[in-house]
């Protein structure tokens, strides 16, 4: 039971290759970063995993069933995918409406749609924006009303391309709260972030691609201490490691905690 | 020299009874480059809006208090020349494309072609600018079919090629990957080395720190902080403000909290890096 890429290629219509041999397991309740320079195929290589693409070489399995057989509507069930431009994916004209539209079209009990409903608001900290038309609310606030969306189909597995883009501390914090909520029921998250920061804060695994392919999957230490790594896929590591690194400090130091435990010796 | 000047500003959207922006004073000066900071939804883009002139003239709406840009009231100003004057950045790069061109090249160069640029000089402008944002390969496609990333540069681009006074850059780098956003912030500061002011709304505190004269940090509709970078970023007052601290500037506080505060609180490594130095060698 797991996401498994298995060397999977995909080409956009006209021929465009945006994966290459893409081989991949995300297991049931894990954490998972996906970073990577910009047009590397990150967003190409999520939407393989919940079937928005289909592989044109290779498999891609969800908890043994190969998306080639299902539709992705049956794969959104299971694979739940919030879009990188909010605007993709809104067309609803109200928040609740939006976010109770899935729950209604699985003709769930109202009861339950309330249920589902009331805890990915909560989740998402939207109270206050519940009437509002979705296009009303500053950009970075809704996105989240796409990712409350999604939490209310209650997939097993949710990826978030860019939840991160132009939040700030308040949107931040909401996002990392929230994958705290969804790890304590085991559902995996596979997010796409340019944070380096926040990959460093809260994901032990992270997987680097470039240029069509994924060039290393190890722990975020693994990742940021791994020079050629950092530059082929050209991200950037955290500012506290740069720094730790600067005073030829050893170890993993990726926090605040970390240096000031270093530095201070407490450990 | 105060590029513009605002004075005890208070706005409100037409038909809304908050106010947007209420009693902003502050000083732009020429040749500095300020950055915006603070919570989503605390003002930002309404205060690019009135540095811009889009306060009062497109939105309408009331306002209240002084607005001068240049000298000039901006109730005074045709909004054609002030267009010309400041540039503007959309926040989301999906909006700011025209939709109305076939190609990059043509969206790169269509602000040129509403100031009656001509044609050779225009070419050779919309050129360089793609070659100084890394997006020469971009040059036939069609704006509608690019990446976030890719948008957001040539929604740069198209500004860049106007080659404003002013320039007000409303988040450039929130679909960028790291190396894009740090090349992003090298062209910034070219901007500003050629002489002109620029205005930056960013959340990526840490180049904030490295490249800005000046921050504002915006909270509820008021600026309720601004001054000198190091001032502003390193005091301890920040989150409570909704603003995050540069990571070095939290570490700094962590530090002190252990019981070994360094001299003052850094914001940049560098800077990082010298007080722990410092506090080395005086423990010897």
């Amino acid at each position: 039971m797991s996401i498994e890429l298995k060397n999977a290629s995909f080409s956009y219509p006209g021929g465009f290759l945006a994966n290459e041999n893409l081989t991949l397991t995300i297991a049931p309740g894990e954490r998972v970063a996906i970073v990577g320079q910009n047009g590397a195929g990150k967003t190409t290589c999520v939407k393989m995993m919940n079937g928005l693409h289909k592989p044109c070489d290779g498999d891609v399995l969800i908890d043994g069933e190969n998306t080639r057989d299902f539709t992705a509507a049956h794969i959104a069930r299971t694979v739940g995918y919030v879009f990188q431009n909010p605007d993709d994916q809104i067309f609803n004209q109200s928040v609740r409406k939006e976010i109770e539209y899935m729950p209604r079209y699985f003709k769930l009990p109202d009861e339950e749609i309330r249920r589902r409903v009331d805890r990915a608001v909560a989740l998402t900290g939207l109270e206050k924006y519940m009437k509002k038309n979705p296009f009303d609310i500053p950009y970075p606030i809704r996105k989240f009303v796409t990712i409350a969306a999604v939490l209310a189909t209650e997939p097993k597995y949710v990826i978030f391309d860019e939840p991160t883009a132009g939040q700030d501390k308040w949107g931040t914090e909401i996002l990392e709260h929230l994958m705290d909520e969804l790890e304590k029921d085991g559902i995996a998250v596979v997010t796409i972030t340019h944070d380096m920061e926040f990959v460093a804060r809260n994901f032990k695994r992270v997987v680097a691609m470039a240029h069509k392919n994924i060039i290393a999957d190890g722990t975020a230490g693994e990742i940021f201490g791994n020079d050629a790594v950092v530059e082929e896929s050209r991200i950037l590591k955290p500012q506290l490691t740069i720094l730790a690194e600067s005073l030829g400090l050893p170890g993993q130091i990726l926090t605040c905690e970390d240096l000031v435990t270093a530095l201070t010796g407490l450990n | 020299m105060a590029l513009i000047e605002l004075q005890n500003v208070t706005y409100h959207y037409p038909y809304v009874k908050s106010a947007a922006l209420q009693d902003i004073s502050c000083t732009i000066e020429e040749g500095k480059f300020y950055g915006i900071i603070g919570e989503n939804g605390g003002g930002k883009t309404s205060l690019c809006n009135l540095l811009r002139g889009l306060i009062p003239h497109f939105y309408q709406g009331k306002l209240e208090g002084k607005v001068t840009i240049a000298g000039t009231d901006v109730m005074e100003w045709d909004t054609g020349k002030l267009a010309a004057k400041i540039g503007y950045v959309f926040q989301n790069p999906f909006t700011q494309i025209s939709g109305i061109k076939e190609t990059v090249f043509e969206e790169i160069a269509m602000g040129l072609e509403n100031l009656g640029v001509p044609k050779k000089e225009m070419v050779d402008e919309v050129l360089r600018v793609m070659k100084l944002l890394n997006i020469e390969e971009l040059m036939e496609k069609n704006p509608n079919a690019l990446s976030g990333g890719q948008r957001q540069r040539v929604a740069f681009a198209s500004i860049l090629a106007m080659n404003s006074d002013i320039l007000v850059i409303d988040e450039p780098t929130s679909q960028l990957d790291p190396q894009g956003t740090q090349d992003v912030f090298e062209i910034i500061q070219m901007l500003k080395a050629s002489g002109k002011t620029i205005i930056l709304v960013e959340h990526k505190i840490d180049l904030i720190a490295r490249y800005c004269d000046e921050v504002i940090v915006m909270q509820g509709g008021r600026i309720v902080k601004q001054g000198p970078t190091a001032e502003v970023l390193s005091s301890p007052e920040l989150p409570e403000l909704g603003a995050v601290a540069p990571q070095v500037s939290q570490f700094g506080h962590a530090m002190a909290a252990a019981g070994m505060p360094l001299d003052h609180i850094p914001i940049t490594i560098e800077e990082a890096i010298e007080l722990i130095q410092k506090q080395k060698g005086a423990a010897k």
